[in-house]
């Protein structure tokens, strides 16, 4: 599994697009997923899942990740995670103990 | 899908709003610009939108096209993210050399998914070396299918003033559509840069036209249906070529060698010439053709 470097954002507040912000979370505390948009009870669950199928593509299961929307469309969404994502930087996780 | 490219209409690599409705403006080909309309601190961020907008937003009939940035400025990183997703075509800009070109054809045929068509590659001729360059650019690799202007850049390198008339450019667009010619690839006018000076497009769409361009490049949605329109072959010329081709096609019948039209000889160039404006007329919207 990865985990994130340092937290990182990607994206802008104009319309069409989405503020995407990506921090590490300790080891085990799962993804926490916070969305911020005005079609949120329309697309919320849309949004969150398409964010959370692009953590996990990276292997990533400790993360907190924040939507700011502005009316981005799918594409967009996956392009601004994949961004805050590379911008945070990956490593992989220690497991073991020495 | 490059086959005609009268306007080439250029979109921010960062702007969602804009890139998702690229398509809707009719132009022949979009250009997804990763170069100079994105801020140098967004460069990551623009390529991986635009390789998520070629993978899912419909850009209707326009042919997909990326500018990326030069090789030592971040273009092999461009190709890297947005090659397999399939762009028409690549733009490069500030080609200096035939080498410059060899340089993106060997890293596209080393990122091309096993299947995919091959990107072609039209190069952005914009400094006076690149200019003295154009025909070895145009024929060193076959995946060059066009060489584009860019006189802004251009002009400042030769220590001229850009002006609206374009005097200063004149012996550049010569050189550029001759090169073009010769290496048998398209030729793409640059840019009308005033987008509320509709009177000088048009002239200016019209000179290019004149010295023989079939394209130009377009920085508005609003610029491109006035290129169409000038680019577009007239009634009278669609009705030429389909005469000449007719007449052509009766003596390829009776098995006739010289054929003439209005006591003007057919030969090579004039078929030439009356298959390209079919070509062309081919793709005007019912109604477009100028009368």
């Amino acid at each position: 599994m990865a985990i994130l470097t340092k937290a990182a954002q990607a994206g802008t507040l104009e319309s069409g697009d989405a503020v995407v912000t990506v921090a590490p979370a300790s080891p085990g505390s799962g993804i926490a997923i916070d969305i911020e948009s005005l079609v949120l009870l329309q697309y919320g669950e849309s949004i969150r899942q398409t964010v959370l199928a692009v953590l996990q593509q990276y292997g990533l299961s400790d993360v907190q990740l924040k939507v700011v929307d502005r009316g981005a469309l799918e594409y967009a969404l996956i392009a601004r995670t994949k961004a805050a994502v590379e911008r945070a930087g990956l490593a992989e996780e220690v497991t073991g103990h020495a | 899908m490059l086959e005609v490219l009268r306007s080439m209409l250029f979109v921010p690599g960062n702007n969602p709003a804009m890139l998702q409705n690229a398509g809707v403006f009719g132009a022949d080909a979009v250009i997804l610009d990763l170069e100079d309309a994105v801020a140098p601190r967004e460069k990551d961020a623009a390529r991986f939108l635009v390789a998520e907008a070629l993978r899912q937003v419909d850009f209707k009939t326009s042919a997909r096209v990326v500018r990326i940035n030069t090789l030592d400025t971040g273009g092999a990183e461009d190709l890297r993210r947005v090659v397999s997703c399939a762009p028409a075509a690549v733009l490069v800009p500030k080609v200096q050399s035939a080498s410059d070109i060899l340089a993106v054809a060997g890293l596209l045929e080393t990122l091309e998914q096993p299947g995919q068509a091959p990107v072609q590659i039209i190069a952005l001729i914009e400094t006076p070396r690149g200019l003295a360059e154009a025909y070895s650019i145009a024929t060193v690799h076959p995946r060059v299918i066009a060489l584009a202007f860019g006189a802004e850049d251009y002009t400042a390198a030769i220590g001229a003033k850009r002006t609206k008339e374009g005097l200063e450019i004149i012996s550049a667009r010569g050189v550029l559509i001759n090169s073009a010619a010769a290496a048998g690839v398209a030729a793409i006018d640059t840019p009308f840069t005033d987008i509320n000076d509709e009177a000088g497009l048009r002239a200016d769409v019209a000179l290019a036209r004149q010295l023989g361009y079939k394209g130009k490049l377009a920085i508005h949605p609003r610029q491109v249906d006035l290129i169409h329109e000038v680019m577009n072959p007239s009634v009278e010329e669609i009705r030429w070529a389909q005469r000449v081709l007719a007449v052509l096609r009766q003596a390829e019948q009776e098995g006739a060698g010289a054929v003439s039209l209005d006591g003007k000889m057919i030969d090579a160039p004039i078929e030439l010439r009356a298959r390209h404006v079919l070509k062309l007329a081919e793709n005007i919207p019912a109604g477009g053709a100028e009368q």
